[in-house]
């Protein structure tokens, strides 16, 4: 049964938690960093693509907060991007509530999907225009969408979101430059809500504020979570805040998936080589006494990945044929994993545990 | 006796509303070997007071109290020459963006002899060896022929891993590190932790370590100097001001450190956040925050207060029955 629901005015249905909301499949988005094409001509240089996103699935449910966690470089922000429609991918579909997004034919298919899909980005100092009061930034979703055009419907929205994203309405007649960073977050969280969407993607919000703030940021997104019932995609690179904030977790290294668990599975039984190394490397602030592994290596170039499976210059249960095959993601212990060491139970998997108790970063 | 001795460093900022303290009555020291870990939120001061150590401040910013002792000797008022021997030779600096450290026209190799000749007696050759030698030792593969890399040819962590070696490349005594695991990637942090660790064990230098970063100064640090609005809120030993801490500030800092393994329901916070410069509260800066303000702390200006192992600036510790924060 939908429950339905009045905000600001506009009536909308609620339809049942769980379905998939977005799914990808084969997703890829190559981009290309190639010589300049005289240069090319002249050192016959043949192009160079860059696999930012190199085929990956994924289905996000409805009013569950998906995570994508991996170091820098690995494609996470893109896939971001992709699912919001910044980039068009170069392989592969995506789905929203069932439609494929390569469907939609201009602007006027594709306004609905934009209306129920906003994104915050990383760095609140760049993602607001400096010139315009913060009314007009919150406005304008509501404004392109024609949610309302009444002004003093407009002004009560308004003056409604700032205050559920704990800023008080008479913020609103400011310049983004009188905010520190997280009350700016704020003003972006408050402008991702403007159109109503159902699908927020969070794209490091918090990894440019200060940990207290920090702290602020994650509770309201949660406590938005609870009470609109929005689906979230979050993506960071800090592992902490995933475990806080998550439901289900995708790891990714050099543009592919390569483990896909619930969030608690994730951290107490990792199964990918990659996503234990990456626990192993959480800064202790318990001081249980234990050094920090350092992982030895670093991420290769995506440019020119290795051959099969893409970490297995730093993994240290590589054998030929992860040189050679590149690993699919299967089922495996309740999971998705994307290693022959698991699938050939070469990988032992119970021994895997972390001592996890306190680990903060 | 400490190598570095910091007392009652006050740094100025003239503006038109008037002089802005921006580090005021700050004071720690550090012993040879040790790592002295100074924490808090951007723009709580903390880099400036490093600044400051190397004589690096930008006018109009100024040292307007205070003094910064290194081995015994003041060195907050050398003319600039004299300084600058220091800096380099004694105390090496590292900073969170290992691209602008270094020069983008000069390979590495030339950097690290270039410093090692100004500072040294060494001969062009003994440089040089000294420079693979150094490059070898901060884990950066195949020194000899990586020293003729330009710095865009290595990538972030191997390029911090340079930048390490340029501030180590003299054997200074001091070396201040300020957020230079910050730019990097979990994994690659690691390793640059655990380097830093080594050369502090090896070398008995003493580290000053700038990071916003309480997982990386709980492994690193032996004390620790938590900064709120310019001054110091707690300082100790590292154990006691994470696992138990005397200010209010460094227990709600700590709490609102997301943790795996722990419930996953609200992180606590604290409400609002750090003061401007030019609206630092009457009192005890953080008294519009904290959960136990009294009427003396609206008013007073807390000094530092014995509070078990660490000293808390804090009226909370001032009564012989001190209250748990």
């Amino acid at each position: 049964m939908p429950e339905t629901k009045t905000r600001g005015g506009v009536e909308f249905a609620r339809p049942a938690a769980g379905e998939t909301l977005v799914r990808a499949r084969d997703l890829a988005c190559h981009f290309e960093v190639s010589a300049p094409l005289l240069t090319r001509l002249l050192e016959r240089r043949p192009r160079t693509m860059l696999k930012a996103v190199d085929g990956i699935d994924l289905d996000v449910r409805r009013g569950e907060t998906f995570s994508v966690v991996g170091e820098s470089g690995c494609g996470k922000s893109t896939v971001a991007r992709l699912l919001v429609g910044l980039y068009r991918p170069t392989g592969g579909t995506i789905e929203f509530e069932g439609v494929d997004l390569a469907a939609l034919r201009g602007r006027a298919e594709r306004a609905p999907f934009h209306r129920k899909v906003q994104m915050i980005f990383q760095d609140p100092y760049a993602s607001l225009n400096p010139r315009w009061r913060v009314r007009d930034i919150i406005a304008e979703p509501i404004r392109t969408h024609r949610l309302l055009t009444e002004p003093a419907a407009l002004r009560r929205r308004v003056d409604e979101l700032l205050s559920q994203v704990g800023l008080s309405p008479t913020d609103a007649d400011k310049f983004p430059h009188e905010f520190s960073g997280g009350q700016r977050q704020r003003i972006s969280i408050a402008r991702g809500l403007a159109s109503e969407p159902e699908f927020l993607v969070c794209d490091e919000p918090t990894s440019a504020l200060d940990v207290s703030v920090q702290a602020q940021i994650l509770n309201l997104l949660k406590d938005l979570q609870r009470e609109y019932g929005l689906t979230y995609l979050f993506i960071s690179h800090n592992l902490a805040v995933i475990y806080h904030i998550s439901d289900r977790v995708g790891v990714m290294y050099l543009g592919r998936l390569v483990e896909v668990a619930e969030v608690g599975d994730l951290f107490a039984r990792p199964l990918h080589p990659y996503t234990r190394l990456l626990l192993e490397t959480v800064p202790d602030l318990e001081m249980s006494g234990r050094d920090r592994q350092p992982m030895a290596g670093e991420v290769p170039s995506p440019i020119d990945p290795p051959t099969g499976c893409a970490f297995h210059p730093r993994c240290p249960f590589a054998n030929d044929r992860c040189r050679s095959e590149r690993p699919r993601l299967r089922h495996a212990h309740g999971a998705a994993v994307a290693c022959h060491a698991i699938e050939e139970a070469r990988l032992p998997v119970d021994s895997a545990g972390v001592p996890l108790e306190g680990r903060r970063a | 006796m400490p190598l570095l001795e910091v007392q009652d460093l006050r740094i100025e900022l003239p503006t038109r509303r008037g002089t802005l303290a921006a580090v005021d009555g700050v004071s720690f020291a550090i012993e040879p070997g040790k790592v002295l870990g100074v924490v808090g939120e951007s723009g709580a001061g903390k880099s400036l007071t490093g600044t400051a150590v190397i004589g690096l401040l930008e006018p109009p910013l100024r040292i307007a109290g205070g003094r910064i002792l290194f081995d015994g000797r003041r060195i907050d008022n050398l003319p600039y020459e004299q300084m600058r021997r220091i800096r380099g030779r004694e105390i090496g600096a590292i900073f969170q963006d290992p691209l602008t450290s270094l020069n983008p026209l000069y390979t590495v190799g030339r950097q690290l002899t270039e410093t090692i000749l100004t500072h040294t007696e060494m001969t062009p050759t003994q440089a040089r060896r000294r420079a693979v030698e150094l490059l070898g030792e901060v884990g950066i593969p195949s020194p000899e022929q990586r020293v003729d890399a330009y710095p865009h040819q290595f990538s972030g962590g191997m390029r911090q891993r340079v930048v390490i070696a340029l501030a180590l490349c003299v054997n200074p005594r001091l070396v201040i590190a300020d957020e230079p695991t910050t730019a990097l990637d979990v994994s690659i942090q690691a390793q640059i932790i655990a380097l830093l660790k080594r050369l502090c064990r090896e070398h008995g230098t003493a580290v000053m370590l700038v990071t916003h970063d309480m997982g990386v100064i709980a492994e690193t640090a032996d004390d620790v100097a938590v900064m709120y609005a310019g001054r110091i809120a707690e300082i100790g030993p590292v154990r006691d001001v994470v696992k138990n801490p005397g200010h209010p500030y460094t227990a709600g800092l700590m709490a609102s450190i997301p943790a795996i393994g722990g419930p996953r329901d609200r992180l606590r916070q604290i409400d609002g956040s750090m003061p401007r410069l030019f609206e630092i509260p009457q009192g005890c800066a953080f008294h519009p925050r904290c959960p136990h303000a009294f009427a003396r702390c609206t008013a007073e200006r807390p000094e530092a207060l014995p509070t078990g192992r660490t000293l808390a600036a804090c009226w909370l510790h001032d009564t012989p029955e001190a209250v748990d924060a």
